[in-house]
């Protein structure tokens, strides 16, 4: 065997920490509601690099002035835990708690689904919809609005099946979190 | 509880003057006019006209590094705010405390491009640390407070405060607010005992540890370097430096590695690469350190001090994480170390293999002919003036790296320079602004004939305020660190490296209303150095260097200490695609 050498590979870009896989975390981000704070956040994420896979936000407390920002967001642990950490850096943020890490909690995502059709894909979309709780909450005779809850594979489940009668298209809200149990994160 | 009734611009004055500012580093334009009319009225607040907004930013560095105190920096909306953004920038990477108060439109305005208008706090909100848009001059007040006690605690670093014209003009009452106890910003100064005593008992039973510094130790103030002076006497440990870091451990001491890193010295990179215990002290295994990440002191266990947990596992995985100011967690080490009476265990096998690599001399170079090499230049230089104690900023480029090597110091806030941005144009601002906090030292800019041309207008300034700043250029008459990597990576094509068209210095010097002095040859070296210490205003030095000098040692990106190239001889060609691809 007298094949020539093969030309050196290059070395490859590795990543910082390549032995950890992505895991998929909720975090639970309190903050002031202050002008900006939202751009504060999700700049972060992409100047970072970080991933998003939902975010919400909105105010929690009744004077107004503190909004809970809940972020699904996937990495290796060790990105995860510079999230934590860049976060709560950010002067108006007050609290950032891992919920995945925490421990048991709830997950909750709201979709609107438009469906529509007539005769048996219309049926079929009703039977559906009842079966994973869907309520119609706009009705005509060739259409509905569904308004469905649940985990995120839940709600992924049923436009995966409504695709197959005539979905339109999908508002969701993204994912709202919290532990279970009687103390606040 | 009255207070007194104040427009907005007379406010903030107030505010600045309670906070202890003395001086202002600024540039005027139409949306800060009212500020400048209330500075004009009265005598607390000294305003130093730059010519650049940029050079506000960099003069307000170089105030806070060299006294540690804020910096603070006026100018205007619009084209003011953006032309700070790399000043605001640098201070955010070098951790630097300074206030950025820029001018607005008019609040009904907001929104509506008007002239003059940008997005200040948008475009700042990811270069500073934190920043504000103020809406109500009623909040005023407290803002400029807050924004203070941001910018000079936990890591420090620029605070922006977006100040509209009405809100300048309209009044409310000023009272001095009390101490500050900001909602959910809280940094942690004092770091946990148990983690201390732990992190002592590591270094007491470590063969081959080593201590290595960073900038958070000069940030944290001078009882940090008295603390970090007093670790190493007891621990005997071999200390390094980051280039942040220079000056807060004293450069004649045995123990002293010299600085680490990419251009650091071969003694300190490879007892980095084979120490048993790191003790990282304010620093932050940025790039520049590390060099290639699995190949940074693999065998090593790992402690890491820092006010910022954020740098914790950021690239590098630490063994046992401090959060604190490392200047009391040094504190605390040095007590826990005292009161259980620990004992070093450093190996004379650890020195002998230190002396070892010393004996490499890896900063060695021959000055022969009358061609000067450049780090000769820098030795003869801080020769003439180390008993002068001075200040050195620098630019951006090779002269950076000499100086850092060859001009060594005993004592923290004397070496101001861009690290973690890299920003040429820094070192004559910065120089001003160091001049400006102590009138009567010696300030000397070493720079690059490509740098100094970034700024060169703030020449100006140093002749209004009669401030003596020395500017001494290695002039190679190249971009000579892109010509260098050009050299390694590119085969030697020097694509637009070469600077052309350069002015005649001298000249250009006497047109400002500085001393300009050429050096041509070695034997002119020293009597122009010595010209430029006997005029006592401004002097421009275009000191001529030898032009295809490269600074080694040098890791390249993307190797491991251990590859540390030592000189043009190791040098070999191209370097494959995947550190091509590295900074
Ligand atoms: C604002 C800015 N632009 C570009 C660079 C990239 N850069 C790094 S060093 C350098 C050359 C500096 O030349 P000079 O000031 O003559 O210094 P020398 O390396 O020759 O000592 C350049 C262009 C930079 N660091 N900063
Ligand atoms: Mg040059």
């Amino acid at each position: 065997m007298n094949a020539p050498a093969p030309p050196p590979a290059p070395r490859p870009a590795k990543p910082l920490f390549p032995e950890e896989p992505a895991e998929r975390h909720t975090l639970s981000v309190t903050v002031d509601n202050e002008a900006g704070v939202l751009g504060r956040i999700v700049g972060l994420f992409s100047a970072r690099g970080y991933n998003i896979e939902s975010l919400t936000v909105a105010d929690v407390s009744p004077d107004h002035a503190v909004s809970r920002i809940t972020i699904v967001t996937t990495g290796p642990r060790r990105v995860i835990d510079q999230i934590h950490a860049q976060l709560e850096r950010l002067v108006p943020v007050h609290s950032v708690t891992d919920l995945t890490e925490a421990g048991p909690h709830v997950e909750r995502e709201l979709a609107l689904v438009k469906v529509a059709g007539t005769g048996e894909k219309r049926v079929e979309a009703l039977r559906l919809a009842d079966i994973f709780r869907a309520r119609p909450v706009d009705t005509t005779t060739s259409s509905f609005i569904f308004e469905v809850s649940g985990s995120t594979s839940k709600v992924d489940q049923f436009i995966a099946l409504m695709r197959e009668v005539g979905l339109v298209e999908v508002a969701r809200t993204g994912v709202a979190a919290m532990a279970r149990g009687k103390d606040p994160a | 509880m009255s207070g007194r009734d104040l427009t907005g611009a007379e406010i903030l004055l107030e505010a600045l003057s309670d906070l202890g500012v003395e001086v202002i580093f600024g540039y005027p334009g139409g949306a800060v006019l009212p500020i400048y009319d209330a500075l004009h009225k009265q005598r607390r607040i000294r305003h130093v006209l730059v010519r650049h907004e940029q050079g506000a930013v960099h003069a307000a560095e170089g105030y806070a590094r060299a006294s540690g105190k804020p910096g603070v920096v006026l100018v205007t909306s619009g084209p003011g705010a953006t032309n700070a953004v790399t000043g605001i920038t640098d201070a955010l990477m070098d951790s630097i405390p300074v206030v950025v108060i820029t001018g607005q439109v008019a609040t009904h305005l907001i929104g509506t491009d008007a002239f003059q208008e940008c997005d200040t706090v948008g475009i700042t909100r990811h270069c500073s640390k934190h920043n504000y848009l103020v809406k109500e001059t009623a909040r005023l007040a407290e803002v400029v407070h807050e924004a203070f006690h941001i910018a000079t605690t936990g890591r420090p670093g620029p605070v922006v405060i977006d100040l509209p014209k009405d809100v300048q003009v309209a009044r409310a009452r000023y009272q001095r607010p009390g101490t500050i106890m900001h909602r959910s910003y809280r940094p942690r100064i004092k770091g946990d005992l148990a983690a201390i005593s732990a992190a002592a008992e590591m270094l007491a039973s470590a063969e081959r540890p080593i201590l290595y510094t960073g900038g958070g130790i000069i940030n944290s103030g001078p009882m940090a370097s008295q603390k970090l002076r007093e670790l190493a006497g007891l621990t005997g440990a071999p200390v390094t430096s980051t280039l942040m870091g220079l000056g807060a451990f004293p450069a004649s001491s045995p123990q002293w590695l010299g600085m680490l890193g990419m251009h650091g010295t071969y003694e300190a990179n490879m007892a980095m690469n084979q120490c048993d215990l790191m003790v990282c002290l304010g620093a932050r295994f940025d790039d520049r350190v590390t060099g290639r990440l699995d190949g940074f002191s693999p065998r090593s266990a790992k402690i890491h001090v820092d006010i910022d947990p954020s740098s914790f596992n950021k690239t590098v995985r630490v063994d046992l994480a401090i959060e604190g100011d490392v200047g009391h967690v040094l504190d605390d080490l040095v007590k826990v170390w005292k009161s259980r009476g620990l004992r070093p265990s450093v190996s004379e096998e650890w020195w002998n293999r230190i002396r070892g690599w010393r004996a490499v001399r890896c900063l060695a170079y021959e000055q022969k002919g009358p061609e000067i090499e450049p780090q000769h230049a820098i030795a003869r230089l801080r020769e003439a003036v180390a008993h002068l104690d001075p200040i050195i900023t620098t630019e951006v480029g090779q002269h950076q790296m000499w100086a850092a090597q060859h001009f060594p110091f005993e004592k923290p806030n004397r070496w101001l320079t861009s690290g973690g941005l890299g920003t040429m144009g820094y070192g004559l601002p910065a120089a001003i602004g160091a001049q400006v906090a102590f009138p009567n030292k010696l300030v000397i800019d070493i720079a690059g004939e490509a740098s100094i041309l970034m700024n060169i207008q703030e020449m100006s300034t140093a002749v209004q305020y009669r401030l003596p700043v020395k500017v001494f250029v290695l002039n190679n008459e190249y971009m000579g660190m892109v010509r260098q990597w050009q050299d390694l990576t590119y085969e030697g094509r020097h694509a637009e490296s070469y600077t052309a068209a350069l002015p005649d210095f001298v000249t250009l010097a006497e047109a400002f209303g500085w001393k300009g002095i050429r050096i041509d040859t070695e034997d002119q070296l020293d009597a122009g150095i010595a010209e430029m210490l006997a005029h006592p205003g401004p002097v421009f030095v275009d000191c001529r260097v030898k032009k295809h000098a490269n600074c080694f040692p040098m890791i390249p990106s993307g190797a491991a200490h251990s590859e540390m190239i030592l000189s043009q001889a190791d040098v070999s060609g191209e370097l494959d695609a995947s550190a091509e691809a590295l900074v």
